[in-house]
């Protein structure tokens, strides 16, 4: 029986999530949750979140979920954060006039701005960037096992994480700019897109995840 | 590689049954909308829209549960319209599953509420439905207005206007219906389409009137949607998902395979 900690810190609908999880064919427990006892102790532990990052990072502070993220980072246990909450891994959004975030992975969430154009073509791009896009595997991982290589993903997002570093990115997407879909680190693996959204090959980023040590 | 252009079925569901009308008059049973939101993720369906064409307020805990059963089980994303009142409708509809609401009469009579609502859940949940209706003579340059009450309701509202407002208030996105094509199988209407997908700067969904996959392809080739909503098309078996997505394909549209 597999435990996963879904950290709940009121923000979006966790319950995709954690129906996305339930689906994967192995037994496990999941509780949606922001009590620390439980995430310390869990198996494995997701970090969603969608909505504006001031409103997500005041909840993530104000429920202490900033320590118990970077406990549980620190002990090993293999963490998967979602869109917003991949950016709240971040230093820096440029989101609300500018929030801090947890600073677990370097590297910063800018804005896709407003004159966005396609490569080629010139058309102009609508944001958010919503819908079905595909993600490049430029990094062998766990996660990624069984999925078609430059499969597409379901993302709704307005705003975009750009790593300090390229060994940091897993997967890769062009939305009139290439940006990180997807950070590696330890036992961290962060997605920008909706893998619970994103029909067989997000089911199966979920089945990975369950199956992850936290090792790569 | 690029971002797709998406199909989403749509289903209007009355008590609990996928139900399809001819401009707004239910006609034809399409079955049950578990058993179908199945159906078209195995096919390919981008999204699904659910609209809850229900009058009274019981029947709607009816949809409820159908977003429930189908969030169990089908993993991609899901819009419910229909009926949302206020904030209190929308965190029952997310919480059951869905990840986007579309808001249509309740923005024309209480615009702030589109702004509380994508303050409260952000707008990439909110979408605005818009129901136009074409009131410039033929040979004179566009112009449409926003109906209500399935089009019988005139508002006086521009089209172009109000979907500009609608996103200034946080609309993450807008469904566009063309009353005078919804269920004539004629095709979009490509004039208000065009208008309002080069007018606003967030995704706009074409609706109302498709009868063939040309109809599809017209939608973004010439009305620069970014995704196309079809109902019975896909209800009667006529054409799958499947086919749609490869008739974009052949006319140069990028779309999920």
């Amino acid at each position: 029986m597999i435990h996963v900690a879904v950290i709940d810190y009121g923000m979006g609908n966790l319950h995709s999530v954690a129906k996305a999880l339930q689906h994967a064919p192995v037994a496990t427990r999941i509780e949606v949750t922001h009590d620390h006892r439980v995430i310390r102790q869990a198996d494995h532990v997701v970090l969603p979140g969608v909505g504006a990052i001031r409103d997500c990072m005041g909840e993530i502070r104000r429920l202490g979920i900033d320590k118990i993220v970077a406990e549980v980072v620190d002990q090993g246990t293999p963490l998967l954060a979602v869109c917003v909450g991949l950016q709240a891994l971040m230093r820096f959004s440029e989101e609300n006039q500018g929030v801090a975030g947890l600073n677990l992975l370097p590297g910063d969430v800018k804005f896709f701005g407003a004159t966005l154009s396609g490569a080629g073509n010139g058309e102009r791009l609508k944001v958010p960037h919503m819908g079905w896009n595909q993600v490049a595997q430029v990094a062998d991982h766990p996660l990624w096992r069984g999925i078609v290589p430059n499969s597409r993903f379901y993302f709704v997002h307005s705003y975009y994480v750009q790593a300090d570093s390229p060994d940091l990115v897993a997967g890769r997407c062009v939305y009139g700019i290439p940006f990180a879909a997807a950070l590696a680190r330890a036992n961290i693996f962060a997605v920008q897109f909706h893998p619970e959204k994103s029909q067989r090959a997000g089911l199966t980023l979920y089945e990975n995840f369950l199956a992850w040590d936290g090792r790569v | 590689m690029s971002l797709a252009k998406r199909i989403i079925p749509c289903l209007d569901v009355d008590n609990g049954r996928v139900v399809k009308g001819v401009k707004f008059v239910a006609i034809r049973d399409a079955g049950d909308p578990v058993e179908i939101a199945r159906r078209y993720d195995e096919q390919g369906a981008d999204e699904l829209t659910f609209l809850d064409i229900t009058a009274s307020s019981d029947n709607r805990q009816t949809l409820v549960q159908v977003v429930e059963q189908v969030a169990g089980q089908v993993f991609i994303p899901l819009t419910v319209g229909g009926g949302i009142r206020n904030t209190d409708d929308i965190r029952r509809l997310l919480n059951a599953g869905a990840d986007k609401v579309s808001i249509n009469t309740a923005a024309v009579s209480n615009p702030d509420f589109v702004q509380q609502a994508a303050e409260k859940f952000g707008s990439q949940c909110i979408v605005v439905a818009i129901d136009t209706k074409k009131v410039s003579p033929a040979g004179q340059a566009g112009r449409w207005e926003i109906f209500t009450h399935g089009g019988r309701k005139a508002t006086g509202l521009d089209a172009v206007e109000w979907a500009r407002r609608m996103v200034s208030f946080g609309a993450g996105e807008i469904l566009l219906t063309s009353m005078d094509r919804d269920g004539t199988k004629s095709g979009f209407d490509l004039g208000v389409t065009r208008a309002i997908a080069e007018a606003v700067s967030v995704p706009v969904i074409a609706s109302g009137g498709v009868g063939t996959l040309d109809h599809l392809v017209e939608g973004i080739l010439q009305g620069h949607a970014d995704a196309v909503l079809a109902a019975s098309i896909f209800h009667f078996g006529e054409f799958t998902i499947e086919q749609a997505k490869q008739r974009m394909q052949q006319a140069g549209i990028e779309v999920r395979l």
